[in-house]
C-alpha cells in the first residue's frame, strides 16, 4: 500500500531534504555531479526526439547529405503540410483520439459499475464474475488475436469504431483498482446512505463517484495513452484509410514496395504528429498519469 | 352540386397515384448496380485504379464499380476471405500472385474464363501475351484477369556509366560483364558498388531461374500437382547464389533488404545498377536526377539456354455467391479493362505491362515505344525468348510463406552465416514441408 | 467486519452485465475458439475443417524456426528489461538525491512513455538506417565494421530493443521515484553519518530495500515486452534479417493472418496462454511481496 501515499508524500518527502539539505558548503560537489549525470541522462533520451524534429525541418536533399545536420533547418511548415496531406493526418488523428477516448472512458465506466456490484451487492453468481474478471488478466490480445478478429468478423464490426474500441473495453485491472478503492470506503458512508433512504445507485452517483476523481482522472490519463498507442488491433480490425489510426497509418508511410521512395523528412513528420498528444498529456497531466500508473499496476 | 363522371376524391387520388409512379419510375431507372472492387494500390497507382473505374462508370448506366482500398496484399486477401465467410464478399478482389494457388483450390471464385461464357461475352483469349496469362490460367483457361502485371529488368545510371569510362549505351548483357563493369564503376569512384536488386526472391531466384530456362520446382513448377518440391537448391541455384554472395564480399553486389529497400541504392547513385521490378519506370522518370537506362536481365551464358522471364503482381479474381444482375457487371467491367484502349492507356500511365499482343502493337505503331524505349525493355524479355515449362510461371500453395523462407535463407547467405548450398538446402527443406502442409490442407 | 450491502434482486446483475458481455464475447468465446482450432487443419477459405488431435503442436514442436522465436522472445524481452530496469533505478536514484528539481527530472525523463513503440521504432529505424542513419554515420569514425540491420540479425535486435526500452523506461522511474522517496530518511542519515560515501550507501542499503520493486518491475517488463513487442517488430523489421527478430507473437501473426494456417495459429496461442498464466502467477506473487516494508 505503501505507493499509493506515495505522490502525496512527494510533497511531503521533497520538503524535508530540502531542510535537510546538505551544509553549506562553498561548492557542494554531490549535488553538481548529480545534477551533471541527470542532465545528461536527459540529453541520452531526448536526443531520438530532438533528431527526429530535426529531419522533420529538413528537406529531402539534407536529409541524405553527410555529415549529417544536427540543426533545424526552414522547411518545416511544408514538411507537415505535406505529410498531412499524404497520410490523411486529419481523419486518422481523429480515429485516434475517438478510440482512445472511447475506450478510455468505456472501460472506466463498466469496470466502475462491475466493482461496485461486486463490493456492494450480495448476490448469486458474485464470485464467478469476479474470477471470470481476473481470467481475463491472461488472455491479453496476442493471445486471442485471430480467434477474436473472427468473432468481431461475425458480428459484421470490421472496420467500425465499435469494432475498434469495444472489444478492448473490459480491464480487469481497472475494475480491480475501484474494487480495492471502494473497499476502503467506511461501512458508515454506505450505512448512512441506506438509513437516509437513498438508493443503491444514488448512493453510487452522489458518494462513491466524488470521492472517486482523483483515481478516474488518473486511470483516464493513463488509459487514453494506452488508447492512442493501440497497433495490433486496429493493424487486424480496420483495412480502410478512413478508419485507420495514426499510429498504423506512420507505419504505412513507410513505402515498402518499390515505386514509392522513402520521404524520411515526412515520415519524420508524421512521426511529430502521432506522438504529440499522448506525450503532451504525460507531460501536462504528469501528476495524475503517475499516480494512475502505480495505481493501476496493484 | 355538379356530377362529374369521376368524383373530385378519386380524381385527386388519381392525380397523386401518377405524379408518384411517375417520380418513382425514373428513380427505379437510374438505380445502378454496385460492383466492389476491393484493391491494394496506394498514391499514383491509386489514381490510376479511380480513373479507369471512373472511366467505365461514365461509359455506361447500368454498373457502377465502386473501388476501394484495403490495406497492402495480404491484408486485402485476409479481409476478402473474412466478408466471404460473412456472406458479405466484394465481387472483384485484387490478389498478389504468389495467392494465386490459394485462391485457385478455394472453391470461392468463379474462373473468369467461365464468368465470360455464362455472359455471353466474346473475349479473344489469343491475343493476349501467352507468359502473361500462362501464370493464371489452368488446362489453357483464364482463371484470374491480369490487372497489374510487372517483370524485373535491368536499370542502369547512364552517368556513372560514362564516368566509368563504360558506353552508356550499352548495358550489360551477361553476368561477366556485370562483374567487369562493376569493377570499373567501383574502381573509378563512380558507384560505391556494382548493382543491387529489389524482391530477392522474385528477382535472383525464380526470375533468374526461369531465364536460364531451370526448373524452380517439380511437377512443371507446381503447375501439374499439388506434391511439388523445390529444386533451387539444385546445381544452377547453388552457382548462381553463390555467386552472388561472393560478390557481396566485393561490394560488386550488395543486398539491400526485401521488397524495395534497396531502391533509394540505385537512386541515389550508390549502386550503379539495380535489378527491380518494370514498373519503377514511372517512379525513377519522376525522381532520378541523373541519366538512367534499362536493360534486359543478364544471362549466364553457356551451357543455359535462354528462356524468357516470369511476371509479378498481381490480377482480378471474381468472388463466387453473388447475384446474376452483379455478376454481367463484373463481367463488363473485366472486358473493359482489357480492351486495347484501356490495356493501352493502363501501360502508359502506370509502367504495368499491357496483357494483350494487339496493345503492344498498337503502342508500336503509335511509336511509343520509340519514345520510350524502356518501356519495351519488359515486353522483350516476355516475348522475344520462347516460353518453355519452366518459365511460363510457378503455381505453388503456401508461396507467401516460401518466399519468406527463401530470403530468409538468401539473407543468411549474403550475411555470411551459412554456404550458398546450405542456405538453400534449408530453405528446400522448410518450403517443401510448407508444400506438403499446403497439400493435406487442400485435399479435395 | 460484515459490510454493508444494498437489497437488491436484479441491479447488480444488470451492473456487471456490460464488463460480462465484453468479457464473454470477446475473451472467453475467441480463447475457446483457438483452443478449437488449434486441434483442426482449416483450409484458408474456411469451408475445409479437419479434425488433426495433436497434431499442429507436434508441428510447432519440432520446428526449428518456432523454437527460435521463443529464444528470440525471451531475448529481446530480457534485453528491455534488463536496459529499462537499470537505467531507471540510476536515473531515479540520482533524482531522488538531496538536490532541487525533482519532479522536473521526472516529467523529463518520463515524457517518452507516451510514445507508441512502433513509432518509436520507426525514428529509431531511421537512426539505425545503414545508408542516411547518425548512429552508423558516427560509428564508421571507430570502426569500419558495418552496422547493418538489413544484414546483421543482432544489429536489428538491437535496433528494437533500444526503441522499446527507451519507451518503457519512464514507466519504471515512476515507480523506483516512489518507492525511493519512501525510504525513511533517518535510515539514509544513519549511513551518512556513518561515513558510507554515496555508491556504497546505494548498494549497501537502498538497493536492497528496493529490491521487492526492482522484482516487481522485472515481472511486470518482462510480460510487457513479451506481449507488446508486436508493434515495434511489425513496423521495423517485420521479423527479419532472416528471422532474427521473430517473436512468438509476431510469428503467430505471420502465420494466421498472412499465412492463412488458422490451426497453427491456434495452436500457437494455446502455447502463449500457458506461458502468460505462467508470468501471471509469477507477477501476482511478486506484488504480494512488493508492497511492504517499514
Amino acid at each position: 500500500m505503501s505507493a499509493v501515499g506515495a505522490t502525496r508524500v512527494d510533497a511531503v518527502r521533497v520538503d524535508a531534504r530540502d531542510r535537510l539539505a546538505p551544509r553549506k558548503r562553498p561548492l557542494d560537489w554531490n549535488a553538481i555531479v548529480v545534477h551533471a549525470l541527470l542532465v545528461s541522462c536527459i540529453a541520452v533520451v531526448a536526443f531520438p526526439l530532438y533528431y527526429a524534429f530535426i529531419i522533420s525541418t529538413q528537406d529531402l536533399q539534407q536529409v541524405v547529405q553527410r555529415p549529417p545536420r544536427l540543426a533545424p533547418s526552414t522547411h518545416l511548415v511544408e514538411n507537415y503540410v505535406e505529410a498531412w496531406r499524404q497520410a490523411h493526418m486529419g481523419r486518422m488523428l481523429w480515429n485516434s483520439a475517438v478510440m482512445a477516448v472511447t475506450i478510455a472512458v468505456g472501460k472506466i465506466a463498466i469496470s466502475m459499475l462491475s466493482a461496485f456490484a461486486i463490493v456492494y451487492f450480495s448476490f448469486r453468481g458474485r464470485t464467478v464474475c469476479f474470477w471470470m474478471i481476473f481470467i481475463t488478466l491472461m488472455l491479453p490480445l496476442p493471445v486471442r488475436m485471430m480467434s477474436t478478429f473472427e468473432v468481431v468478423g461475425t458480428i459484421g464490426w470490421l472496420d467500425s469504431y465499435q469494432g475498434l474500441t469495444i472489444p478492448l473495453m473490459a480491464s480487469a485491472t481497472a475494475t480491480f483498482l475501484f474494487r480495492q478503492f471502494y473497499l476502503t470506503i467506511p461501512n458508515e458512508m454506505a450505512e448512512a446512505a441506506q438509513l437516509d433512504g437513498a438508493g443503491p445507485l444514488r448512493f453510487l452517483w452522489s458518494f462513491l463517484l466524488p470521492l472517486s476523481w482523483a483515481n478516474i482522472a488518473a486511470l483516464f490519463v493513463v488509459l487514453f495513452i494506452f488508447g492512442w498507442n493501440q497497433y495490433l488491433w486496429p493493424l487486424l480490425i480496420t483495412n480502410t484509410e478512413a478508419m485507420r489510426t495514426v499510429v498504423i497509418g506512420l507505419e504505412g508511410l513507410i513505402p515498402r514496395s518499390g515505386t514509392e521512395l522513402p520521404t524520411w523528412n515526412l515520415i519524420m513528420a508524421g512521426a511529430m504528429m502521432a506522438l504529440l498528444p499522448p506525450v503532451g498529456v504525460i507531460i501536462f497531466m504528469q501528476r495524475w498519469f503517475v499516480k494512475g500508473l502505480v495505481e493501476s499496476e496493484k | 352540386m355538379r356530377r362529374t363522371l369521376i368524383s373530385r376524391k378519386a380524381s385527386l387520388q388519381a392525380l397523386f397515384l401518377v405524379g408518384a409512379l411517375t417520380l418513382l419510375l425514373p428513380a427505379a431507372a437510374f438505380a445502378k448496380t454496385e460492383i466492389h472492387f476491393w484493391h491494394a494500390m496506394t498514391g499514383q497507382l491509386g489514381d490510376a485504379v479511380n480513373e479507369l473505374v471512373k472511366e467505365f462508370n461514365g461509359s455506361q448506366s447500368e454498373y457502377e464499380v465502386k473501388p476501394l482500398r484495403k490495406g497492402t496484399y495480404p491484408e486485402t486477401l485476409t479481409a476478402a476471405i473474412a466478408a466471404y465467410r460473412q456472406k458479405a464478399a466484394p465481387n472483384i478482389v485484387q490478389v498478389f500472385e504468389v495467392g494465386t494457388q490459394t485462391m485457385l483450390l478455394s472453391g470461392a471464385i468463379v474462373p473468369v474464363y467461365q464468368l465470360m461464357k455464362e455472359q455471353d461475352i466474346k473475349v479473344d483469349w489469343k491475343d493476349f501475351i501467352a507468359p502473361v496469362v500462362g501464370y493464371y490460367s489452368k488446362d489453357g483457361n483464364l482463371y484470374s484477369m491480369p490487372f497489374n502485371s510487372s517483370t524485373p529488368i535491368l536499370y542502369y545510371n547512364k552517368d556513372a556509366f560514362r564516368k566509368a569510362g563504360l558506353d552508356p549505351a550499352k548495358p550489360p548483357q551477361t553476368w561477366k560483364q556485370v562483374e567487369e563493369y562493376s569493377k570499373k564503376l567501383i574502381a573509378s569512384g563512380a558507384a560505391k558498388c556494382g548493382f543491387s536488386t529489389g524482391w530477392p526472391s522474385w528477382t535472383m531466384v525464380e526470375n533468374m531461374h526461369a531465364w536460364h530456362d531451370q526448373p524452380f520446382a517439380t511437377r512443371r513448377n507446381g503447375f501439374d500437382g499439388l506434391d511439388a518440391q523445390l529444386l533451387i537448391n539444385k546445381e544452377f541455384g547453388v552457382k548462381f547464389i553463390g555467386q552472388l554472395a561472393a560478390w557481396q564480399k566485393d561490394n560488386i553486389y550488395s543486398y539491400g533488404g526485401r521488397q524495395g529497400t534497396a531502391d533509394p541504392k540505385f537512386v541515389s547513385g550508390e549502386c550503379a545498377m539495380y535489378i527491380q521490378s518494370s514498373a519503377l519506370i514511372g517512379g525513377f522518370t519522376k525522381g532520378v536526377k541523373f541519366a538512367w537506362g534499362t536493360g534486359q536481365l543478364p544471362f549466364w551464358g553457356p551451357p543455359y539456354h535462354k528462356a524468357t522471364s516470369i511476371i509479378g503482381g498481381a490480377t482480378l479474381w471474381v468472388m463466387k455467391g453473388k447475384p446474376a444482375a452483379e455478376n454481367r457487371g463484373t463481367a463488363l467491367f473485366l472486358k473493359f479493362i482489357s480492351d486495347t484502349n484501356q490495356q493501352m492507356w493502363w501501360h502508359v500511365t502506370t509502367g504495368y505491362l499491357a496483357i494483350s499482343n494487339s496493345a503492344v502493337k498498337n503502342l508500336e505503331a503509335g511509336y511509343h515505344f520509340k519514345r520510350n524505349p524502356d518501356q519495351f525493355t519488359a515486353f522483350a524479355e516476355l516475348t522475344q525468348g520462347k516460353v518453355t515449362p519452366n518459365s511460363q510461371g510457378i503455381r505453388l500453395g503456401n508461396f507467401v510463406q516460401i518466399r519468406d523462407v527463401i530470403e530468409g535463407e538468401l539473407e543468411n547467405i549474403f550475411a555470411g552465416k551459412k554456404t550458398a548450398k546450405q542456405g538453400l538446402d534449408d530453405a528446400v527443406a522448410k518450403s517443401n514441408e510448407l508444400l506438403r502442409e499446403f497439400a493435406a490442407q487442400n485435399k479435395p | 467486519m460484515k459490510r454493508t450491502v444494498f437489497r437488491n434482486r436484479w441491479l447488480p446483475y444488470l451492473l456487471v452485465f456490460p464488463q460480462m458481455a465484453v468479457t464473454l464475447v470477446f475473451f472467453f468465446w475467441p480463447a475457446l475458439k483457438s483452443l478449437q482450432l488449434s486441434l483442426y487443419r482449416v483450409s484458408p477459405f474456411g469451408d475445409r475443417m479437419t479434425f488433426v488431435g495433436l497434431d499442429n503442436f507436434t508441428r510447432l514442436f519440432t520446428d526449428a524456426e518456432y523454437y527460435a522465436s521463443v529464444v528470440n522472445s525471451f531475448i529481446f524481452a530480457g534485453g528491455v528489461t534488463v536496459i529499462a530496469v537499470a537505467a531507471a533505478l540510476g536515473a531515479a536514484a540520482l533524482a531522488t538525491q538531496r538536490i532541487r528539481g525533482l519532479i522536473a527530472y521526472r516529467t523529463l525523463l518520463l515524457w517518452p512513455y507516451g510514445i507508441a513503440p512502433a513509432v518509436a521504432g520507426i525514428i529509431f529505424l531511421f537512426i539505425f538506417h545503414p545508408a542516411y542513419g547518425i548512429l552508423p554515420y558516427f560509428l564508421s569514425f571507430v570502426t569500419s565494421y558495418e552496422f547493418n540491420w538489413l544484414l546483421k540479425g543482432w544489429v536489428a535486435m538491437t535496433l528494437v530493443i533500444v526503441a522499446t526500452a527507451w519507451t518503457h523506461f519512464g514507466y519504471n522511474i515512476a515507480f523506483y521515484i516512489a518507492g525511493l522517496l519512501a525510504i525513511p530518511a533517518s535510515v539514509l542519515e544513519a549511513a551518512d553519518v556513518d561515513g558510507a560515501g554515496p555508491l556504497r550507501r546505494f548498494t549497501a542499503i537502498v538497493f536492497p530495500l528496493v529490491s521487492p520493486i526492482t522484482f516487481y518491475l522485472v515481472v511486470l517488463n518482462m510480460v510487457f515486452a513479451f506481449f507488446e513487442s508486436f508493434q515495434v517488430i511489425d513496423a521495423v523489421t517485420k521479423g527479419g534479417p532472416g528471422g532474427a527478430t521473430e517473436i512468438m507473437v509476431y510469428k503467430l501473426y505471420k502465420d494466421g493472418f498472412i499465412g492463412l494456417n488458422l490451426g497453427s495459429s491456434g495452436a500457437q496461442s494455446v502455447v502463449l496462454m500457458a506461458i502468460v498464466i505462467g508470468l501471471t502467477v509469477l507477477q501476482f506473487r511478486f506484488a504480494e511481496k512488493k508492497v511492504t516494508y517499514s
